[in-house]
């Protein structure tokens, strides 16, 4: 342990912790909370856009360029991944196969662990888990307007059901349900239909995502305008992106041996 | 019903502490995995900031399915913050784990304080 960076630690949060009680001090107590904008926007929210979840609204209507802008960090970080873990010329890719994933240990783990074959319990729990985890996240994904939920939580739910495949079997029936082309198209379709969404406001002479499209009848799910429409791609771009996390994690840390042995 | 003395100072003090406690971490960290987790510790410390300073006593939830949109509900903004904020930290989070990974398959070590410095 270094104790010149601990002693400097304890110096430098202490000064942290004095400067944050005393900014969070000057707070309002908790619960009196009197912001003019989210009040506003609490109480106009339903009649001006027919959504009664006003999150949603505030995260697809009023303030959609900054969920943009969030959108697209999650799309460059993915790209990240992918770029870190792409095969270097020194590496080769090893097909997975169930004798390998069997018999030999894992260069990943140390080489000293060999991995197990899956016990039935945990096939069986996600051969019920896989169908209603896709039910519930297109659900929450399609009702982000009434009720809480989107694009963004429910795209992470979905991403969920090929990681429960993964565990379940191997990399192989994951690599065949989550193939790698698939999923790059899907995730840049869903980035690249916020854009076209936006733009139809443009299309229509006014500014950038104005909300065009009609409105609906508030507490339903094709409500709100845009908002239903972003939240679907939003949701495709989310989930798209998650499961080509697991894509490049699989491929790139499980299944990459060097050339040179060490 | 009256809460108990000090409970308007807990959302302040539990931030404080997630925020040091995740530095902790990250300062003394042996690990890289562990390091990044910190991160990731660190960064729940302003959601819980968020959350408390958007709360308002007797406010529902800003979702006016069942209810009047005139009736008291807390902030819908930082709550909006928020969810878009974690599931992008959740990427950020894998691109720094996958660096993590890379590390350990170049250098064979997850310890910052071995690995060498980058160069080039």
């Amino acid at each position: 342990m270094n104790h010149t960076r601990l002693a400097g630690f304890f110096a430098a949060g202490a000064v942290i912790a004095a400067l944050l009680l005393r900014g969070m001090g000057g707070l309002p107590p908790l619960g009196d909370y009197h912001g003019v904008y989210g009040e506003t926007l609490a109480r106009v929210a339903v009649a001006e856009r027919h959504a009664t979840d006003v999150v949603s609204a505030v995260n697809f209507d009023y303030r959609a360029l900054d969920t943009l802008a969030e959108e697209f960090i999650l799309f460059v970080s993915v790209l990240g991944v992918s770029v870190v873990l792409r095969r270097l010329a020194d590496e080769r890719e090893e097909a997975p196969t169930e004798a390998r994933d069997q018999a030999r240990p894992s260069r990943a783990t140390g080489g000293a662990r060999r991995t197990a074959p899956t016990s039935d319990a945990v096939r069986t729990l996600a051969v019920a888990l896989v169908p209603v985890t896709i039910a519930f996240g297109a659900y929450m994904t399609s009702h982000g307007v009434p009720t809480p939920g989107g694009g963004f939580q429910g795209g992470v739910v979905l991403a969920t059901a090929p990681l429960v495949v993964y565990v379940a079997s191997d990399a192989r029936a994951f690599r065949r349900i989550a193939p790698v082309r698939l999923v790059e198209v899907a995730e840049a379709v869903g980035a690249a239909g916020f854009v076209v969404v936006g733009a139809l406001g443009l299309a229509a002479g006014r500014p950038f995502l104005t909300n065009v499209l009609p409105l609906g009848r508030p507490g339903t799910p094709l409500s709100g305008g845009i908002i239903f429409a972003l939240n679907l791609t939003v949701g495709l771009e989310v989930a798209a992106g998650f499961v080509l996390l697991l894509v490049d994690f699989v491929r790139g840390a499980l299944e990459t041996r060097m050339e040179q042995g060490r | 019903m009256s809460a108990p003395l000090g409970f308007g100072l807990l959302p302040w003090l539990v931030t404080a502490w997630i925020l040091l406690v995740g530095l902790y971490g990250v300062v003394t960290s042996r690990n890289l995995v562990h390091l990044v987790i910190c991160v990731g510790v660190v960064q729940s410390s302003s959601y819980v900031l968020l959350l408390a300073i958007g709360y308002r006593s007797g406010g529902a939830p800003p979702v006016f399915v069942s209810r009047p949109p005139g009736a008291p509900a807390v902030d819908p903004v930082v709550q909006a913050l928020m969810l878009t904020d974690i599931v992008v930290e959740a990427t950020v989070i894998a691109l720094l784990l996958a660096l993590a990974v890379r590390a350990h398959q170049r250098a064979g070590t997850l310890d910052p304080d071995a690995l060498d410095p980058m160069r080039g």
